[in-house]
């Protein structure tokens, strides 16, 4: 530092060595077990580069966050009520503090619930906030999952977090509707003897599975158990396994971001993991977690204690299973019973099966293959890690609305007893409605959402074409005044001309030049035919020379005309269409 | 650190047609002289410092208040000890909007929620206002590895089959395929033949052919009285007047140790008597006694039990999914997606006036099954 000859007091002498700044004994002792493990396994630089990964912030990728801390904190909670949950249909008579059932003859399970929630302190809050958390875990997945579907975010190449997804859906489901079934009160009873009922129907093996599963006759003192270590070992194994792969692939493949100034297919604009993305993330734990306690503490979910226990010949009014089952037994009271045959004195229960046992997994089978089948149809073959506005998709969107709408007609169908008396409709009429609306609503929802878009589109294009005026006032040579429009985007408007223009793909000739049929003709006619119902009527962004044309015949108006946008490009042969991997 | 004005990369930044993407529609447009086919991105817009940034004030305003909320979560766990071990769990107190509800568990999910909400919404608060703001833009590569990457990895599979021998002894390829396409065999084999027994007979019987119908087990017919459950007393004919309903339960199935609900979901009977000019079947008369009549509870449609009687239409319906059954047609099917009648019992009194079955059941109970019509 200073080496001048009139020295200040607090300066430097020769030779005096200039104070580091330390760091401070924490720091020393954190830099110190780092190093020891560092030592031991080179941590330091995947670490390292994970500290500095940045991660693009919008609120709709907080939704597979929910999803994620409310797992976890099912998780944590489920922990805790294995300490005083017993397992077991064993018979035992109630002598616990809720004075209602003292004496009651009743399974250990149904008992011990009945303890946690009145004899062990703090046991009802645990309880509520894990039952409240797999509700808020199903619902934050499924919009996770819109989130993912009407951006596109699943195209190349995240459809195999897409497919991981779709399973994790299933396996939630599943987990959901064991634990709801352990407590062995009479909902839960219920739930699992329409569920002995579903798989009795299976054709063919469908006793030889009852017995299998509930280990002989139903109820018997087997499926309890079995369901609890389903419900605590096997699926939350399978959840907590693929959820990694699921997020580690995130991580792999970085995280896709909405479009705007700055980003591109070839960049991540965002913040840094340290410090700013781990405050808000880990932050956003503690809230949905606190969130979940709040819920817990004021609203009561499954007051087991008011059903009673599991009695096979006892039932009551407005027999409910949680949501996310609902869609299949809206199914079930949809399906008309001369759905049932008999063929050579065997049954076919067409009236039941379908909608118990195969809706389930056709639905996250035709999920999971979603990706792959709008691959094919587009041709597009590349990387895509810019979203997608969903108006900017047409079809794909109106596909998703009549997804939801057909499951909605479902889940609202399972309530049509609760409405039919809220309403004070007829429930027969309820039931019809739902039937014809089944088929109905869905292509309905369709062809409003795809109309939605496209006028967006167009709405999007007249903003870019005539939106800005700048108030200056021109002289042509020829004498003529005009308005000057700038040929210049603003900012905010290149998110309204950033997507990529597209077009149908166009048939190969059926036969080749020399008249030889193509082999895959048939093929590529459906592929043809998919191609145009996705985009023939596509609207297209702005492009420079449109604009520039807009503005050089200053007063008139465009037509902007869907067909004559689409219409007037070539569409690109599927050939070329394959081409563009890189 | 700060790269946000800097976008260098990227095919979309700088005039368009540089970058490698090929479209779907190449050629849609065609452009004309000097004016590019797509619009440039205009690059990250200017970063705009907040008020902590600037003013010191500012800051030291943004501080306090993340440390209240950090103190605020302290006081939550600060409480939640304290009521943990003040609040009896029974005792239970009134609030308005929720009505009576447990102390302790209130108590306890409130200071919880206040301890967790403190951390979370006081670190984004101190991200939000502290931390840096601005974006940092990375490099996005394609996933895919080199040719050489990948040439080298099938390379190294044929190098492995072939100084493994494996391709030039074929009978190591397929026997080892065979062993490994063997050995799960054993333990499904185990699961799947241990989980449970056989049913055989067991679901088109119940209780009342006799006596417990479980599998293995082939009860011999007797007369059983009708018994009320859950008082398991007997039910004498001149008891049960028009419009009543009763549930009954075989005689002697209460008394059994074990099996109970076995039993119990398929024997369950609704007993009810209506006018005899009501009925309208013959066999649904016949199988009576004296308009008193005797259906199986179990739904057939996935066997909940048929629990809601109306007394003024004679419907029954099935809570689950809303199957109604008209007692006087002989409990056919008049709504819902059950496609049978529930199965009547045959009744008739013995000497002492009880009502006893005379016949089991003449068709399984409960829900359809393949072998159902065997
Ligand atoms: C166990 C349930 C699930 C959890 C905990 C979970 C969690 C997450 C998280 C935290 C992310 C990163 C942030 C985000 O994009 O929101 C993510 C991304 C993703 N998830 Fe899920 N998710 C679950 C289920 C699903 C389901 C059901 C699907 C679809 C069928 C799905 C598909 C995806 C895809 C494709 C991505 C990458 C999206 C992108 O990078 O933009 N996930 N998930
Ligand atoms: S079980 Fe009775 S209607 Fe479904």
């Amino acid at each position: 530092m200073s080496t001048a000859p009139t020295r200040p007091a607090d300066a430097l002498r020769e030779g005096d060595r200039p104070a580091e700044s330390r760091p401070g004994a924490a720091a020393r002792t954190v830099g110190g077990v780092a190093g020891w493990v560092d030592d031991r396994t080179g941590a330091a630089k995947p670490v390292g580069y994970l500290m500095k990964k940045v991660f693009p912030d919008h609120w709709s990728f907080m939704l597979g966050e929910i999803a994620m801390y409310s797992m976890i904190v099912c998780l944590l909670t489920g922990a805790f009520l294995t300490f005083w949950f017993v397992p077991s249909a064993g018979h035992t008579i109630y002598d616990g503090s809720y004075v209602p059932l003292r004496g009651v003859s009743m399974s250990e399970a149904y008992a011990s619930t009945l303890n946690i929630s009145f004899d062990i302190k703090g046991g009802l809050i645990i309880r509520q906030i894990h039952h409240w958390s797999a509700l808020m875990f199903i619902v934050a997945l499924v919009v996770h999952m819109f989130r993912v579907f009407f951006t596109g975010a699943f195209r190349k190449p995240r459809e195999i977090n897409w497919a991981i997804g779709s399973v994790l859906a299933l396996l939630a489901i599943i987990e959901g509707f064991a634990g709801y079934s352990l407590p062995d009160d009479l909902l839960s009873g219920t739930g699992i003897r329409a569920m002995q009922g579903f798989v009795q129907t299976a054709p063919v093996i469908g006793t030889y599975l009852v017995y299998a599963i509930f280990g002989g006759p139903f109820p018997g003192e087997m499926i309890i158990p079995r369901l609890y270590s389903a419900h605590i070992l096997l699926i939350p194994a399978l959840l907590v396994g693929l959820f990694t792969a699921h997020i580690g692939l995130v991580f792999l493949q970085k995280h896709t971001q909405y479009p705007g100034p700055g980003r591109t297919e070839k960049n991540v604009v965002g913040f840094p993991v340290m410090p700013v993305y781990a405050a808000k993330a880990g932050g956003f734990f503690f809230i949905v977690f606190g969130i979940l306690s709040l819920i817990a503490a004021v609203v009561q979910i499954n007051p087991i204690w008011a059903y009673g226990p599991y009695d096979p010949s006892a039932v009551t009014a407005g027999s409910q299973p949680d949501w996310y089952m609902g869609f299949a037994d809206g199914a079930l009271r949809l399906l008309p019973g001369w759905l049932e045959f008999e063929i050579f004195g065997y049954t076919l229960s067409m009236n039941i099966f379908p909608g118990a046992l195969l809706l389930l997994p056709l639905v996250y089978v035709v999920l999971g293959v979603y990706p792959f089948l709008e691959r094919w149809v587009t041709g597009d073959n590349r990387e895509h890690h810019l979203l997608q506005r969903p108006r900017n998709s047409p079809v794909r969107t109106g596909i998703g609305m009549a997804a939801i709408t057909a499951y909605s007609v479902l889940l609202f169908a399972s309530g049509n007893d609760i409405m039919a008396i809220k309403l004070g409709m007829s429930i027969n009429d309820l039931t019809w409605f739902f039937r014809i609306g089944f088929f109905v609503l869905p292509p309905l929802a369709f062809w409003v959402t795809k109309r939605i878009c496209l006028s967006l589109q167009r709405r999007d294009r007249d903003t870019v074409l005539h939106g800005r005026e700048t108030g200056t006032i021109v002289r042509t040579p020829d004498g003529r005044f005009f308005e000057r429009h700038d040929t210049e985007l603003t900012p905010d408007q290149w998110i309204l001309v950033q997507h990529e223009p597209v077009a149908p793909l166009e048939l190969e000739p059926a036969v080749d030049e020399n008249g030889v049929a193509r082999p895959a003709a048939r093929k590529d006619r459906l592929r043809a035919r998919l191609s145009r119902f996705y985009f023939a009527d596509a609207v297209n962004p702005v492009t420079p020379a449109e604009l520039a044309a807009a503005h050089y015949h200053g007063e008139e108006h465009e037509a902007i005309e869907p067909s004559e946008t689409s219409a007037s490009g070539g569409a690109a042969p599927i050939e070329s269409a394959e081409a563009g991997r890189h | 650190m700060n790269e946000q004005d800097t976008p260098t990369h990227g095919s979309e930044v700088g005039p368009t047609g540089h970058g490698t993407a090929v479209r779907l529609d190449q050629g849609h447009i065609i452009g004309d002289g000097g004016i590019p086919e797509r619009f440039s991105n205009p690059g990250l817009p200017v970063h705009v410092p907040r008020a902590a940034d600037l003013d010191e004030d500012a800051a030291r305003r943004a501080e306090k208040q993340v440390t209240t909320l950090f103190g605020i979560s302290i006081l939550g766990t600060l409480l939640f000890i304290v009521l943990y071990f003040l609040i009896d769990v029974e005792e239970t107190i009134y609030v308005p909007g929720i009505g009576v509800t447990s102390a302790s568990n209130l108590a306890l999910g409130v200071t919880l929620a206040l301890a967790l909400l403190g951390i979370g919404f006081g670190a984004i608060h101190w991200a939000k206002t502290l931390m840096p703001d601005h974006e940092m833009v990375e490099e996005r590569h394609p996933l895919r590895a080199t040719d050489e990457s990948r040439d080298r990895v099938v390379h190294e599979m044929r190098e492995g089959g072939n100084s493994s021998q494996l391709t030039r002894r074929p009978f190591l390829k397929y026997t080892l395929g065979g062993a490994l396409g063997l050995f799960a065999v054993p333990l499904v084999l185990q699961v799947a033949g241990s989980l449970g027994p056989m049913p055989q007979k067991s679901l088109s019987l119940t209780f009342w052919h006799g006596g417990p119908s479980g599998p293995g087990q082939e009860p011999e017919f007797r007369p059983l009285r009708l018994m009320r459950d859950p008082e398991n007393t007997p039910v004498r004919a001149d008891e049960v007047t028009v419009g009543s309903v009763y549930h009954i339960l075989p005689e002697g199935l209460l008394d059994l140790e074990e099996g109970v609900l076995e039993e119990k979901a398929k024997a369950a009977v609704l007993l009810v008597r209506l006018q005899e000019d009501e009925i309208q079947s013959e066999k649904q008369l016949d199988w009576g006694y004296q308009g008193i009549v005797a259906y199986s509870k179990i739904c057939t449609h996935v066997g909940c039990p048929v629990g809601l009687y109306e007394q003024v239409t004679h419907h029954l319906l099935c809570p689950c999914h809303q199957s109604t059954f008209d007692v006087t047609r002989d409990c056919e099917v008049i709504f819902g997606p059950a496609k049978r009648s529930l199965p009547q019992l045959k009744i008739t009194v013995d000497d002492e006036g009880y009502l006893v079955s005379e016949q089991p059941f003449a068709e399984a109970v409960g829900p359809s099954y393949w072998e159902r019509g065997q």
